[in-house]
This record gives C-alpha cells, structure tokens and sequence, in this order.
C-alpha cells in the first residue's frame, strides 16, 4: 500500500469535517459539507481550495527561455516579468504531457504549476530536454498552494484588483504570499503561494475574511461547467491539442516539441473535437460512456448552475456543430443531449 | 439540508444499505441514513417501470450524488406498485428524509417469508458501526 502525502493544511482539513479521499498521491478533502454549497459559494461569493498538492517547477538560467520556448506550446516571449501563461508540455506526436501554467518570475526565472499527477513526468520531461545555460528543479515541497476564487475574492483579501493572468507580491494578514490571478473555476481569484510553514496561517485569514472552504469535488464541477480541459480525463498523451480545442495555446509558428504533427492536424482538420454538451433528458453523463454518433465522454457531472447533467467528450467532427444533438450511453440507456458553445457556463459580469 | 443520523425502530434494512416499511402484503423501499450520507447529495434518482419485477439483493434503481452512482438494492423481492415522483423530480428529498418522503418505490411482495431475513434497527446499527 502506498502512503498518502498530506499538505500542511491536512489538520485544518479534518477539523473542518472534510471527507479525505485519496487524490493523484495525496489524501486531500473532496468535499466539507457538500459540492452543491461549495460550487455555489464559488460562484456567488468566495471559495477557497487547498491546491498545495499541485507541483512547482523552477526554470532558471540565461537560457531558460531558450529551453522552455522549445518544449512548451505557447509562445513565452508573450510573457513579461509579473505575466502568466497557460500553455502545454507536448510531445512528439502532439500528445499533451502535462498542461500547465507558466510564471515569468525574473528576466531568466520561471515557475511553472504542474499537475499533481504529472508533477514527475512533467519535471523529468523538462529536465531531460534541458540545455546548457538552463537549470530545472522541483522546488514543490517548498510551497502550498491555496485558491481563492469567487467574484468577491479580491474584495475578500483586501486586494486590490489585477488583470487575469499577471502576478506580484502581497500580504494578506501579515503573511507574505505571491498573488497570481490565476485559477481553475472560471471566476475572478486568485491562486496565493506561500511557503509552506506559512500555510495554516494563510489558510485561517482566509477563512476569517469569509471564504467558504471548498474541495475536490466543487473543483471539477466548477471546472467542467467552464470547459477547462482535466489532464487524464479531456487531454492526455494520445490527444492533441488541436483536436482538444486548445489550439489558441499552441505557437505553430514556433519551433517546440510535436509541432509538426499540430500543424498537420490544424491543416488537414481533427477528426474528433472535444465538445462540451447539456443533457436534454434525465441522466447524468459520466467518463467513458459511449457516444452513439462517434466519440465518447471524458468529463461528466452534474452541473450545480445548470441543475442537470453536463459534459465534454470527443465526438466526431460531424456532429459538434452548437445544436447538434447526441445521444449518451448512460449504462444501456439512450438519453439526449446537445451539443452547445464552450463555456457550458458563462460567468455573471462584473 | 441533510436529516440527522437515525435508524428507525419500525422498519428492517438490508446489508445494502437499504430499508423497507412492511404494511401487510406490500411494502415501501428506501435507502438509508447512511447511505445517503455516503452518497452526499443526491442529484439523480433513475426508478424503475412501474410494473417490473424486483429481486432480492437485485438492483432496481439507481441514486447518483455529484460525484458518484450507485445501485439501490430491493431488499425484498416482488412488484413494482408505485415510483416516488418527488424524487424523481427533487433527488434531494432523500438526503432530507430518507424515511418519509424520501421513499424510492412500493412492492408487492412475492415472497412475504423474506422479511425474517432482514434485520431489525438494532442488528442493521450494529452493522453499521462496523462500517
């Protein structure tokens, strides 16, 4: 049996009620008193999650660009100091290694949020490809890692607001943390970074200030109703990420790993889009169920906003024009649904 | 809002997780306190047809939370007499009620002698503190 790793925040976890479960290596909460309340608190006002099981990679050097730009999609040069960037680990054949998102740290400094599942691979991957002038490091058990997320979040923490995607230093409370605008909820947030001693601190300021603590599972149903891509479930080693409707992360003018087979996809047209769908009868759809035009579910859930099933599969590109309807294989029985415009939820304006 | 946890004296449950309240020839079915809790919220429930035939330790339907489906086991074996619409359309009633209004189906029992197989509110508490 494999032991579980446990965050710093593991303690305020069970004190909180919240239900462990074992995650990607790591005991973490699913839920503390229910998704439904949690995915709400995030949409309506503010929620916090403890992500410090994600990993932090270190690239630095005179030639780190020069190594990053050659192994990631996305174009780095877009990124100054205090930017931010989603972008792809691909490999050759176009597959997705790991995605990520990328801080421009210093001139020849960056940090790069892995997922927790691929936090070996992604590192060994880079180190692997690593260049003269560049050096990687795994520098994850260093730092936790909390999202804040919800409209009210910025006002919650007393910070003032910054455009999505950029980075600095802050201090909620006394405690000094980096502040990225960044999330995974498709709400206004911010992921706070912090050393990892500094954590349960961090953690009871935010809940002073009104932030509902939130778990895994609020995590996946916020992020399935905006149609951000799960690495394992939507994206992997056999997708691409044109098929996967990720072609926006990908520089095909750039020379990086598998750009020759993304540009082949991107001229000749995927065959299989990752589409997202609403369910128009009852069930709720689930990953690996069959989709009968051509494809099959990757992500499936209840959506809390929409009250019925929700999800996102690759389906034949025939059928993944906005109205199109499918039928979902939900254990033997044909159920309806259609397939609709990314996001399935599009976000209340400010 | 979820009930409070309870095991009433009245009815007799299932290794399943299942309970059934015995009114003469028929009987109601629901799932318990504990397994509700388990489950956490309930978002679907998929029912039967009326008119099918359930068998002991058989599935006969299925409750689904966010995050997970389950199988609801018939505790007993026979027919299919009526289907809880509330929960069709209010999944949620069981996790608040999982004893009254949150009643999955009615049977008609087939083999009324497999209620002495069933445990009783002590034995099925036992049981579930063991869990």
């Amino acid at each position: 049996m494999q032991t579980l790793l446990r965050t710093p925040l593991f303690e305020r976890h069970v004190e909180l009620g919240g239900r462990m479960v074992p995650f990607a290596g790591w005991e973490m909460p699913v839920q503390y008193e229910g998704v439904i309340p949690e995915h709400r608190a995030v949409r309506d006002d503010c929620g916090v999650f403890d992500v410090s099981h994600m990993g932090e990679l270190e690239v630095e050097g005179p030639r780190a660009r020069e190594h990053l730009q050659s192994v990631l999609s996305n174009d780095l040069d877009k990124v100054d100091v205090g930017g931010a960037q989603y972008t792809l680990l691909t490999n050759e054949t176009g597959g997705i290694v790991d995605d990520l998102i990328v801080y421009r740290l210093e001139e020849g400094r960056y940090l790069l949020v892995v997922n927790a599942s691929n936090r070996e691979a992604a590192f060994e991957w880079i180190r692997d490809r690593e260049i003269r002038g560049s050096d990687t490091r795994d520098v994850s058990d260093r730092y936790a890692l909390l999202a804040v997320q919800g409209p009210r979040s910025l006002e919650r923490l007393g910070l003032d607001d910054a455009p999505a995607f950029t980075w600095a230093m802050g201090e909620i409370d006394g405690i000094e943390s980096m502040v990225n605008r960044t999330g995974y909820t498709g709400e206004k947030g911010v992921e706070l970074m912090v050393m990892e001693e500094d954590a349960p601190a961090l953690w009871d300021a935010v809940l002073a200030r009104g932030a509902t603590p939130a778990g895994l599972g609020a995590r996946d149903t916020l992020r399935l109703e905006v149609c951000y891509p799960l690495h394992g479930n939507d994206i992997g080693l056999d997708t691409d990420a044109i098929s996967a409707g990720l072609g926006w992360t990908c520089a095909l003018d750039k020379d990086f790993t598998g750009v020759e087979e993304l540009r082949r996809v991107k001229a000749e047209g995927p065959a299989r889009k990752l589409s997202a769908f609403v369910m128009t009868e009852s069930g709720i759809p689930r990953q690996g169920m069959p989709i009968a035009e051509g494809g099959e579910v990757t992500s499936g859930s209840h959506s809390p906003m929409l009250d019925r099933g929700i999800g996102m599969g690759y389906v034949d590109s025939a059928h993944t024009e906005p109205g199109t309807n499918v039928t979902i294989d939900v254990r033997g029985r044909p159920r309806r649904a259609e397939i609709v415009k990314k996001p399935i939820y599009k976000r209340k304006e400010d | 809002m979820a009930a409070a946890e309870s095991y009433p004296d009245e009815l007799r449950y299932h290794s399943e997780h299942d309970w059934a309240r015995i009114e003469g020839d028929e009987a109601t079915l629901g799932v318990t306190w504990f397994a509700q809790d388990a489950l956490g919220e309930l978002v679907h429930y998929e029912p039967p047809e009326d008119g099918s035939d359930v068998a002991r330790g058989a599935s006969y339907g299925e409750v689904e939370s966010v995050k997970a489906v389950s199988d609801v086991i018939a505790p007993l074996s026979g027919t299919i007499v009526a289907v809880n619409q509330k929960v069709v359309d209010e999944p949620e009633t069981v996790n608040a009620d999982p004893y009254g209004e949150g009643w999955l189906v009615r049977i008609k029992l087939s083999t009324p002698s497999e209620v002495d197989e069933l445990m009783d509110a002590e034995k099925y508490k036992a049981f579930v503190a063991e869990q």
